[in-house]
């Protein structure tokens, strides 16, 4: 069926929901077979202080402490913050700035711990069995003591949609193992691998957040897994109302709003949450993770890692502790040159590109690709003109004008780009994945996205500034006033004798008296 | 009915003050930069134009046919626009200061703008009633506020399009005019009169 | 003869009542003040440091509304700050005055502050706290950097240093094609035209 066609049956409610646009991307699941391995501890781990959506973590150890896995070490500041733990027990050696992986190469203030081999774990945080007779808010607070962030990429803090609000019921979980960047295979390996984990997981999701039914959707390139999961639900006797649901492969469904329209037919309105239509999304990686918090009192110190990519030897799924030197993995698996090669840190459609391989792995590490320069050329080839194709439009799950929008952010109209729902761009890539004319369209809006969050920026701080100025010239004029008026009562106590009524002092015979004194002088010079 | 239908789609259409009968240019490219700028400099001479057609008709009728000063048509309709205009910029710099702004000199130039003047000259020679000539005038400024409007929007995309610098700015803007006033003249013979 | 009274006399009777009408939509419409001022100083960035030649950003707000100052005398708001209050008042962007400078703090070196307070008078945004023979410091958050506070200090304790670059306001860069520098130079060189 035509694109046109299909997206205008779609709008009109003709075919089964699902959301429109989406590209097809070639897989290139690599891993897809095999088996998650666990690596061996490295001699050094790497851990920066923010690893989630929000507020910075401040280092609760200090240089020369011994600490236990799973003992925390940065406490988080604010509310939508959670805190970092150790991956491993060792020594803190020291706490400096350290390359994260983000787009700009620049660092964040990271704990560097030596590993001292023994791996012993950190007792203190009970596991709770008895879950199912706990209080919601309790596990909620297990979430959040755990570090719990979502591993789908995002990284979210986990326990703020963990919540019951009397005015927004969630009345179904989703459980994510959509996975729909190519070469990840992650997800697809721990639904294979520990679907009871996972289920035992979204039983706790249920009782936390009282939802009545669940579905778990997976992709219909992954039929081992929905097979798995499918076999792990009839084994269990506590999850009436969930169900597996294939879905058709098309990307971006993996994104949690393109994905709950697919499952329910109900839009997430641009600006809100899942949660106000009554839907609580969660990656199966995370669920694992709520799980392993809850269950066995682990907090969050590692994670499941695909390293893949054309230019890597011998790609793999790797269970990795967070806080280990990604050059440790790739040297593992076989890559020891870096001179010819990108390094993509999650998905190939959304990954951020990096310039050196010198940071850790974090939260939100969900790949790491190394690809060869010639491939990532062929994907980056010369910008030309727009030839008004439409092809973005079509390929764009929220059904913006990315050409427009491109043009518009590329001669800084920001204020007209956001007209336009700029903000309402989740990078997925499928118009830069299409365009046949090769503009990088998702750089353009993310150009414009940070240019008018500085601006915005500054203005805020402008109104800030005009408040306090304000509030300064208000304050001086209530002092000189002040002062007028007790000098003109100094005047009437030295002159009582003089019957005027206070009003009646003329002004400059005020000034005049004691404009001689220091304390006049320098008022006025701050006029 | 029919009759009012066909006068409001004539006047809109296809005998298109701008785009046909080539009045009023000088509004027509000087406030389409921006859509805003646009849609208030079309409302103002909506106001403008249906007002002064009915006065001017009612004028016409009743002073100056009667005391035979048929002479005195221009100063008086003038008279009118411009008295109309005055108080039109006065609500505007009340109302919506930033669009005073951007109108700017277009503002009181509505006084001059030959579409106004030609609605209720026309309407004098054509000899139409009270009600037709209220209808074309409201007719013929719809029909402005549509192509200012379109113009606008076209403008404002074509203003962020890579074009090439020769054509940047008041050539393309002119060239896309001609080409607008091209489509609508494809309405003529869209109504037989 | 009488042709002619009436010609004048119906036009003089006709431009009375459009006058009326006016006056009576004058005193309807009446406006208190100049409703551009606010909206222009909102675009202003609030430094008050002066540079544009009036004592702070309200009064040259004023001076741009009624046309006695250039749009173009704002140093810290640079290139955009003037694209915007051109494109406010509907005039031709101007080429800026000064060379647009990078955003700066100002730093008290505490142990060379004798507590003199001169510099907490000068700031115009209370950004300096401290009294009398006790260390003044800046908070870094509050400060626009406007240098204000340099001038007065007797000891010259304090330095202008450049403004920390966080990763949290790091934003993407245009993309390197050669196609977007392009239309962007070409975008700035036409800037409000049209």
């Amino acid at each position: 069926m035509p694109a046109m066609v299909r997206k205008l049956a779609q709008r009109l409610g003709m075919l089964q929901h699902s959301f429109v646009g989406g590209v097809h991307p070639n897989m290139h699941k690599l891993t897809a077979d095999m088996v998650i391995e666990d690596v061996e501890l490295a001699p050094m781990f790497v851990l920066p202080m923010k690893q989630h959506i929000g507020e910075i973590c401040s280092p609760m150890v200090n240089v020369g402490d011994k600490v236990l896995r799973g003992q925390k070490i940065a406490r988080s500041e604010g509310y939508l913050s959670v805190p970092v733990h150790a991956p491993t027990s060792g020594r803190v050696v020291k706490i400096e700035e350290h390359a994260i992986p983000h787009p700009s190469g620049m660092g964040l203030p990271s704990i560097f711990i030596e590993s001292d081999g023994d791996d012993l774990s950190d007792q203190s945080i009970a596991p709770i069995s008895d879950w199912i007779n706990t209080d919601p808010t309790l596990l909620r607070e297990r979430a959040r003591m755990c570090g719990l962030a979502g591993l789908g990429g995002a990284v979210f803090p986990t326990f703020i949609k963990l919540v019951q609000d009397k005015r927004f019921p969630i009345e179904t979980v989703v459980l994510n193992g959509i996975e729909c960047e190519p070469y990840l295979t992650n997800d697809h390996r721990l639904m294979c691998e520990q679907s009871d984990a996972i289920l035992e997981g979204m039983a706790i999701i249920r009782h936390m957040v009282g939802a009545a039914s669940g579905i778990i959707a997976i992709e219909d390139n992954k039929p081992d897994a929905a097979q798995k999961m499918q076999q792990a639900l009839d084994a269990r006797d506590d999850m009436d109302g969930v169900s597996v649901v294939v879905l058709p492969t098309r990307y971006p469904q993996g994104s949690e709003k393109q994905l709950i329209y697919t499952l329910t037919g109900r839009e997430v309105p641009a600006g809100k949450l899942p949660m106000h239509i009554g839907v609580l999304c969660q990656n199966v990686g995370t669920t694992k993770a709520l799980r392993d918090a809850v269950v066995l009192g682990k907090p969050l110190t590692e994670r499941i890692v695909t390293v893949s990519g054309d230019a890597l030897p011998n790609p793999a799924n790797l269970r990795v502790r967070i806080g280990t030197p990604v050059r440790t993995l790739f040297a593992r698996q076989g890559l020891d040159d870096f001179s010819d090669i990108q390094i993509v840190h999650g998905g190939p459609m959304m990954g951020e590109r990096l310039k050196h391989p010198d940071f850790p792995v974090v939260k939100s590490s969900t790949g790491l690709l190394v690809m060869s320069r010639p491939a990532m050329g062929a994907a980056h080839k010369v910008e030309q003109p727009c030839i008004r194709c439409g092809h973005c439009s079509e390929a764009c799950p929220i059904s913006l004008v990315p050409n427009l929008l491109a043009d518009q952010c590329r001669s800084d109209q920001f204020e007209k780009a956001a007209q336009y729902d700029l903000f309402d761009c989740i990078e997925c890539g499928a118009c830069s994945y299409v365009c046949p004319s090769n503009i990088p369209l998702v750089h353009y809006f993310r150009y414009g996205k940070g240019q008018l969050a500085l601006q915005r920026r500054e203005q805020a701080f402008a109104e800030a500034s005009r408040k306090r100025s304000e509030a300064r010239d208000a304050r001086i004029a209530r002092e000189n006033a002040e002062k007028a008026a007790r000098r003109s009562q100094v005047r009437q106590t030295h002159a009582p004798k003089v019957e005027t009524p206070k009003v009646d002092v003329p002004k400059t015979d005020a000034d005049k008296a004691v404009g001689e004194t220091a304390e006049s002088k320098s008022v006025e010079s701050k006029e | 009915m029919t009759e009012i239908a066909l006068i409001l789609l004539s006047s809109v259409l296809v005998n298109n003050f701008v785009l046909t009968k080539f009045l009023g240019i000088c509004p027509f490219l000087g406030t389409s930069s921006k859509v805003e700028t646009a849609v208030g400099m079309s409302f103002a001479v909506m106001f403008v134009m249906t007002v002064a057609s009915t006065v001017s008709w009612l004028v016409q009728q009743y002073v100056l046919i009667p005391l035979e000063l048929e002479y005195l048509q221009t100063i008086f309709f003038i008279l009118i626009i411009a008295a109309l205009v005055q108080f039109i910029e006065m609500m505007i710099h009340k109302t919506s200061p930033v669009l005073y702004q951007g109108l700017g000199i277009f503002l009181p130039l509505i006084t001059t703008n030959c579409a106004v003047l030609g609605v209720a000259i026309l309407n004098v020679q054509q000899e139409q009633t009270f009600l037709t000539s209220a209808l074309y005038g409201f007719g013929a400024a719809v029909g402005f506020a549509l192509v200012l409007i379109l113009f606008a929007g076209l403008r404002e995309r074509i203003e962020v399009a890579p074009v090439p610098t020769l054509f940047k700015g008041s050539p393309l803007a002119l060239i896309t005019a001609g080409m607008m006033s091209l489509a609508f003249m494809g309405f003529s013979g869209l109504v037989k009169f | 003869m009488t042709g002619l009274l009436y010609a004048l006399a119906s036009l003089g009777a006709f431009a009375l009542v459009a006058g009326i009408v006016l006056a009576i939509a004058q005193k309807v419409f009446h406006i208190e003040g100049d409703p551009m001022v606010d909206k222009l100083d909102a675009l202003l960035p609030q430094t008050q440091c002066g540079q544009c030649g009036y004592p702070g950003c309200k009064p040259y707000a004023t001076a741009v509304a009624c046309g006695e100052a250039d749009v173009n005398h704002c140093v810290p708001g640079g290139e955009r700050t003037m694209l915007q209050i051109a494109d406010l008042m509907g005039v031709e962007p101007k080429d800026l005055e000064a060379e647009p400078v990078a955003p700066m703090l100002a730093f008290v070196r505490e142990d060379e502050c004798i507590g003199c307070t001169l510099c907490i008078k000068a700031c115009p945004v209370d950004a300096i706290i401290g009294a009398p023979k006790q260390y003044h410091t800046v908070i870094a958050d509050h400060c626009t950097g406007c240098t204000l506070c340099v001038e007065p200090c007797p000891v010259d304790c304090i330095d202008m240093l450049m403004k920390p670059e966080l990763i949290e306001h790091w934003s993407w860069p245009l993309p390197d094609t050669k196609r977007a520098q392009l239309g962007h130079e070409r975008r700035e060189q036409h800037a409000g035209h049209g």
